[in-house]
């Protein structure tokens, strides 16, 4: 084998950016799962009965439950009563009204980062609700939103200002029975993101959540629900880092999302977690449920996710295709480098007429990464004119990594049409030369190959966060080629 | 500007190059003939810095400088450009976003300020002419679905923005019709300084009709067996390489 290769192979860890730790006094429980402490829980977050119920019931079905085995991944066996379910950065008393009242630690944290919140209030655009482990710490921009009757919070203060629109819509696309991790995040949640946008409202700037796991042995169990009524639109984006650490973090997250007659979601995501180090060493565990329930007529979900972060990842973000009309896209590239492991894909479940999907999956393998693509296309019998178009793309660098497709299609109406193509690629050694002859040193070159197969998926991003993602790309590729 | 003494090379256990010396001066242009697998293109990989490529001796200094000491995108940004025989496809990646890259990258290299997307076009523009190469391939992954002819004329192209000092051609002319084989030629001629130099690979008389060279080389086997003027190409062309192969032989039977 040439050197050429060799250098592809040897893609070595480069430094994770994100992993500092912010050393701030925390409220947490000690570690270990009853009931008890989900009472407890509830208890700190000063919940109505019927969500310390809800945690209960969920809990009770989850002891029933056992955890999946189906996915392409291997993993030690997780000790759920080793983690510690709720960590909060330590208050004077009430919580902080406004940015000046967060422990400037913690903005610091978020300055590091990349997202200061001060500069993100006067930067037009941009509303962060950001979750500093389990509470989420600020929130900007709720005056300029609540004008237009948008409600944008963390999920505790909804649960707090907003019970009803709570006891209606949670759970109501992803009960908690519908699998080992959303009845496990059922009953130990403790924030997130809640998003309401009233009838007709188009949102006018992108909400964005950024999630950060900092304390050790913390699961972060975030629930983000997002309905957006008759006739609105909103993007969302979610972003996410976490420290170094040597052992392995759980983070099980439920993501809901209702669209009604005309209404428009569009779910991006910049996931990008401590994947543990070049020996595999560490990292998170992302398991993660998403789902959209495209419910009214003419009503759109689109999720976009770039994932390169994780030591293991398994989610299928979703939309179930109820309304007529209706239309599901997935867009997604997730990189696997040194021993990342990814099982992720989507569902698309045709249930109306004349509903539309359109899946693009890019894969990326590095080092001895596995990436299996796992996706679903499912028309049922009253989808009449049911259109699922899935194109599927796997690219390989260096010979030690993998990639896997597994594609299920289940089709019960003789008039839908369901299209599947894939393909599998490897950056060659003759492709990088002939850059490396233009001048270009082997990096670049690579990480030009790379966002050049992504851009289909990257077009799909809002602007600035899509030169976000190439960056992340090129990060996570960084090594020790040439 | 090169000068290759006693260079040997050898690719997967086999010795290919067994003792190259060639020098070539600022404004000469050399055209490299040779049977097919007689190590010509080997000769142009050793010299670019293909590291599938064993040096087992020699050197190589150009502008006085240890070339095979520098890293394969160092060699190009000290002006060292090779038009491939077999040009790759890279799919994804735009052929103009390609070239602002790789010319801002030698520009770099060299303190000079990069070029802005409008003055590129530019660029671009006026070179495109010549070649009679139309915007849209170039708006095209690189070298992506081109026809053979395409993907040869995109070197050439790439050369002319590019500017480098040294240019080596292995077999533009292969997959050119008549008509683009003069354009190409015409191109490569305009290229053409009393600073920089050329080295063209090829198997046809014909190309030199068109690009004149100042010194033909035969390479046989990891040698030059025989080098002279322009006139030498004509010879081959009627003769073929037996006469020079068998002189060869029996003067140091391999
Ligand atoms: N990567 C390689 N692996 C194995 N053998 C090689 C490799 N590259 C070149 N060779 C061998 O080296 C010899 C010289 O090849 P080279 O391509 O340099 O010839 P050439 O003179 O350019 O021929 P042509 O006129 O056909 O282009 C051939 O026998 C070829 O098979
Ligand atoms: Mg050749």
């Amino acid at each position: 084998m040439d050197n050429g290769t060799d250098a592809l192979n040897s893609f070595v860890q480069s430094e994770y950016k994100y992993g500092f730790v912010t050393d701030v006094e925390v409220d947490a429980v000690a570690p270990g799962l009853n009931e008890d402490v989900i009472r407890l829980i509830s208890r700190k977050k000063q919940e109505p009965e019927f969500l310390l119920e809800w945690r209960l019931k969920a809990y009770r079905h989850w002891l029933t439950m056992k955890e999946p085995t189906w996915p392409n991944v291997k993993y030690p066996p997780i000790n759920y009563q080793d983690i510690v379910y709720y960590s909060a950065p330590k208050k004077s008393g009430e919580g902080p009204k406004n940015l000046s009242e967060v422990d400037p630690k913690i903005l610091e944290t978020y300055n590091k980062l990349g997202i200061p919140l001060h500069e993100q209030e006067r930067l037009a655009g941009v509303a962060v609700d950001a979750v500093f482990d389990s509470v989420s710490v600020a929130t900007t921009f709720r005056g300029k939103l609540s004008e237009l009757g948008i409600i944008f919070c963390s999920f505790s203060e909804a649960v707090q200002h907003h019970p009803d629109l709570i006891k209606k819509y949670l759970g109501s696309v992803v009960p908690y029975t519908d699998n080992f991790f959303t009845a496990l995040n059922s009953a130990v949640f403790s924030d997130g993101s809640f998003c309401y946008i009233p009838k007709g409202v188009r949102c006018p700037m992108e909400l964005s959540t950024y999630f950060r796991i900092n304390a050790a042995n913390t699961g972060q169990f975030e629930r983000t629900l997002i309905v957006a009524e008759d006739g609105s639109t909103v993007s969302y984006l979610e972003g996410c880092t976490a420290p170094m650490r040597d052992n392995n973090q759980l983070h099980a997250a439920v993501v809901e999302l209702l669209a009604l007659d005309n209404a428009n979601i569009k779910y991006s995501t910049v996931q990008n977690w401590y994947p543990g180090d070049a020996e595999g060493k560490g990292g998170i565990f992302n398991f993660v449920t998403k789902r959209g329930l495209a419910k009214g007529i003419n009503s759109k979900i689109s999720w976009t996710q770039v994932e390169t972060g994780s030591a293991i990842t398994w989610k299928y973000p979703s939309v179930v295709l109820l309304g007529e009309n209706s239309i599901g896209e997935f867009y997604s590239v997730a990189l696997t480098n040194h021993y990342q492991q990814a099982d992720t894909g989507t569902k698309m479940i045709h249930v109306g007429r004349n509903t539309r999907s359109t899946i693009v999956s890019k894969g990326i393998s590095a080092g001895r990464g596995q990436n299996s693509y796992r996706g679903l296309v499912r028309v049922q019998k009253s989808a009449v004119g049911a259109r699922n178009f899935s194109q599927c793309d796997s690219l390989l660098l260096g010979d030690k990594c993998g990639a896997h497709t597994f594609p299920y299609i289940e089709v019960r109406n003789p008039t839908a049409r369901v299209e599947h193509e894939a393909s599998t690629s490897r950056i060659g050694e003759d492709q990088i030369f002939y850059c490396n002859q233009r001048g270009l040193p082997t990096q670049d070159a690579v990480n030009m190959i790379v966002n050049g197969y992504c851009k289909e998926v990257f077009k799909q991003l809002p602007m600035e966060f899509a030169v976000e993602a190439q960056k992340l790309l090129g990060v996570s590729l960084e090594g020790s080629v040439g | 500007m090169l000068e290759i003494k006693n260079l040997m090379a050898k690719v997967e256990g086999k010795n290919i190059l067994k003792g190259i010396n060639l020098r070539v001066k600022p404004g000469e242009v050399h055209a490299i003939m040779g049977p097919n697998g007689s190590g010509k293109s080997t000769l142009a990989s050793v010299l670019v810095g293909r590291s599938a490529y064993e040096i087992t001796g020699g050197e190589v200094l150009f502008e006085g400088k240890d070339l095979l000491a520098l890293k394969a995108e160092e060699r190009a940004r000290a002006g060292v450009f090779l038009a491939f025989q077999y040009p790759v496809e890279i799919p994804g990646v735009n052929c103009t976003y390609f070239l602002k890259m790789a010319l801002n990258e030698i520009r770099k290299s060299r303190g000079l300020e990069p070029l802005d997307a409008v003055d590129f076009l530019a660029l671009m523009k006026e070179k495109m002419k010549y070649l009679e190469l139309s915007e849209s391939l170039l708006s095209r992954a690189v070298n992506e679905g081109f026809s053979g002819g395409e993907k040869k004329r995109n070197e050439v192209f790439q050369m002319a923005i590019l500017d480098p000092k040294l240019a080596i051609l292995d077999e533009t002319d292969s997959g050119l019709d008549i008509d683009a084989l003069k354009v190409v030629a015409e191109g490569v001629n305009r290229l053409k300084r009393p600073d920089n130099a050329q080295i063209v690979i090829t198997h046809y008389q014909r190309l030199l009709d068109y690009i004149v060279p100042d010194f033909v080389h035969v390479l046989y086997n990891g040698r030059i067996v025989k080098s002279g003027g322009k006139d030498l190409a004509l010879e081959l062309e009627e003769r073929g390489y037996d006469w020079i192969i068998s002189a060869v032989s029996e003067a140091a039977p391999n």
